[in-house]
């Protein structure tokens, strides 16, 4: 054989054994994740506030973490059925993890399917307690459960009362009627007494998350003569309630949500106008002062130039943060596996976050604990941070201006 | 806690004013089964297409919705004079369940229509007068539910007075109560069932206008209404046109007191409930006539 053709050889060999390693390296450059999300349906216009913090991620971790994410979107049409089949459609058509998908019964469902199929799951936001409580190894949530979200808020209204000396006495309790209002009704009733709070609870009234008025409700209410509204609700609920409200003429001191959606949404704002101002949500937020929410903002501002971030912070903040712990755990994992990115997860320790809270740490359930919230009021018009002090924008004002003593 | 007659009376007048608006959507689907004997299964869907239609006039070009009820009412009713001449006249003599797919495969195309043309999100009309309520005495009555209930009941009293003292609307009776002998008497079967459809869509799509500015839309309202018909009809009694207006204002009204006084949420439980009593005693309905 003569030299020239020894070497061609040698280089044929070569290849024919690095090849494998260079398909290894192709198939650990980029990550795809599913996205499961409401896009359609009762719940579309929250899950495409969430698709926004997912298309914002790929750039923003290419830039801190240097991964390539590809995301794989699917709706959920705010159908649990539907999210089962879309996640394990998803998974067919190669998804190396899952994330989303803003409520609970769609996140029990891609649970049990991710479970099945051992690809990691991330949870980027829904309250219900026993999503992570199933003894599942390839699920992860990064989000307060019920009791936590309930605790963090209730107890902000200790502090909004102290912040603006403000006494109320009684408080009606309205939640709507589904998997998350009622894991939030049951975790307030449990939580409530502990707390030592100035005020009781004179009623509860439950809704139906579909009804198109609500009069009766709160006309319900109203004839409680409690002096505050305490409120778990979605969106749209929360835009006919708040209507029916000042219909009504109930002159209560305000609303306060103790942990929920709605009030602090795009289109509340966009709906009522004036009339948003002054209700209150004590739900997690981003933190205004960390470098990685302002990362993520000039992203957000380019991609979205004729919206805010701020109208979008809990359902962007997450998501991204979904987004990111999956990235994280590639990076770290090196490999797309789902075994090796189960084990990446379990060993996250993110403390540069978006966030208000502590590290993203999953405890042995895929739980992270230490999610804060935030006294969020709505004023001008914008939902603005009003506590913990360090982190407010603004002053908390409490009772609103409707407020009538009779 | 002490009773609460005030709270009472404005959920009793609450529940009377939405049932107007509910009488008349099942008003519709009564004069189309009552004449053409037709059940129409795409009612619902049909009032929710003038919802969307009633919002779009508002968005694109200001007009308000009870300005809109009468171009909309001539568009839907010339809407369902061509549906029933092209389509649904075909089937008035086949067997009931190709009448039932053929009117769900309508309002499938009506509901996927919508979605398409206006995505999922919910939409509303926002009137600056439609915050407002009126005093009467203790009584605070949601100026828009007034208007809503007022309009409701004026196009009631149009139809009523249509089939009364007018020789079409006389002739559209005679086919209702004696189909052989309208033939007889050389009466255009064909035309005056297309009319009677033509005016169950225009009733509906009052009510649909009168619902835009009361609740917001999503493309899949329409079920829900459609439902809501059959129900208020039922116990009404199926053809009678007053049963549908008596069946609105009882619905709407058991619907308040259940909510008032026992579980909001399960508001619809109890307008069922009264559905089966209903057929359990009354299987007629409160006015229809006996079989």
């Amino acid at each position: 054989m003569k030299r020239r053709q020894f070497h061609r050889a040698i280089l044929g060999a070569g290849a024919v054994v690095l090849a494998p390693f260079n398909i290894v390296r192709a198939q650990s450059r980029k990550l795809k994740v599913g996205v499961l999300l409401p896009k359609s349906g009762l719940q579309g216009v929250i899950g495409q506030s969430c698709q926004k913090g997912a298309d914002l991620a790929p750039a923003v971790l290419k830039e801190r973490l240097g991964v390539e994410i590809e995301l794989m979107n699917a709706d959920t049409e705010t159908n649990v059925d539907t999210a089962r089949t879309r996640a394990e459609r998803l998974i067919e058509e190669g998804a190396h993890c899952l994330v989303g998908p803003f409520d609970s019964g769609a996140a029990a469902a891609i649970a049990q399917v991710a479970e099945q199929r051992g690809v990691p799951f991330i949870v980027n936001i829904a309250a219900a307690p026993q999503i992570t409580e199933q003894g599942y190894q390839y699920v992860f949530r990064n989000f307060p459960i019920a009791p936590e979200l309930a605790t963090n808020g209730l107890s902000l209204i200790k502090d909004l009362f102290h912040a603006t000396g403000a006494a109320p006495r009684t408080a009606v309790f309205m939640h709507v009627n589904d998997t998350f209002g009622q894991a939030n009704a049951k975790a307030i009733a449990a939580i409530l007494p502990r707390l030592d709070l100035p005020f009781r609870l004179v009623e509860t009234i439950s809704y139906d998350p579909a009804a198109k008025d609500l009069a009766v409700e709160v006309a319900k209410a109203k004839s409680t003569k409690a002096d505050f509204l305490l409120l778990v609700s979605r969106l749209n609920d929360a835009i006919v309630l708040r209507r029916e409200i000042f219909k009504q003429r109930w002159n209560i001191m305000g609303i306060i949500s103790p942990g929920s959606p709605g009030m602090y949404e795009n289109q509340f704002f966009r709906t009522l106008g004036k009339l948003s101002d002054g209700c209150i949500s004590n739900v997690p937020w981003f933190d205004p002062k960390s470098p990685l929410t302002k990362a993520v903002d000039a992203v957000f501002r380019k991609q979205n130039p004729k919206d805010q971030l701020r109208f979008h912070a809990l359902n962007v903040g997450f998501t991204f943060e979904a987004v990111l712990v999956a990235g994280d755990a590639f990076k770290r994992a090196r490999s797309t596996s789902a075994e090796a990115l189960a084990e990446a997860l379990r060993r996250t320790d993110i403390k540069e976050r978006m966030m208000i809270g502590g590290p993203i740490k999953f405890n042995a359930k895929g739980q992270v604990e230490g999610n804060l919230s935030a006294c969020i009021q709505n004023q001008g018009q914008k939902p603005l941070v009003a506590l913990p002090a360090a982190s407010a924008e603004v002053k908390p004002i409490f009772p609103w201006s409707e407020y009538k003593k009779t | 806690m002490p009773f609460d007659f005030i709270g009472l009376a404005n959920v009793v007048c609450s529940g009377l004013l939405t049932g107007a608006v509910y009488g008349l959507l099942a008003l519709g689907l009564s004069v189309i089964f009552g004449v053409a004997r037709v059940v129409n299964f795409a009612h619902g869907e049909i009032t929710a297409l003038a919802m969307y239609a009633a919002a779009i006039l508002f968005a694109s070009l200001g007009v308000d919705p009870f300005v809109a009820v009468a171009p909309l009412a001539a568009g839907f009713f010339i809407f369902g004079y061509l549906l029933h001449g092209a389509v649904i006249h075909r089937f008035v003599d086949r067997p009931e369940h190709a009448q039932f797919i053929l009117l769900l495969a309508i309002a499938i195309v009506i509901t996927n229509g919508l979605l398409i043309a206006f995505g999922p999100d919910a939409r509303a009309v926002s009137l600056d007068y439609l915050l407002e309520s009126v005093e009467v005495g203790p009584l605070l009555i949601d100026r828009g539910k007034l208007y809503a209930a007022a309009a409701a009941l004026s196009a009631a009293a149009a139809l009523f007075l249509f089939f009364r003292f007018t020789a079409t609307g006389t002739a559209i009776r005679a086919c209702a109560d004696n189909l052989q002998g309208a033939r007889i008497v050389g009466l255009d079967v064909k035309h005056l069932y297309a009319l009677a459809f033509g005016l169950g869509a225009a009733s509906a799509s009052v009510a649909g206008c009168m619902l835009a500015v009361l609740a917001e839309l999503t493309p899949g309202s329409g079920p829900a209404y459609t439902l809501l018909a059959f129900v208020i009809v039922i116990v009404g009694g199926l053809g009678s046109m007053t049963g549908a207006l008596i069946g609105g204002a009882l619905i709407g009204v058991a619907e308040a007191l259940a909510g008032f006084y026992a579980a909001p949420s399960a508001k619809s439980m109890f307008s069922f409930a009264l559905l089966i009593v209903v057929l359990l005693f009354r299987p007629r309905g409160l006015l229809g006539g006996k079989p």
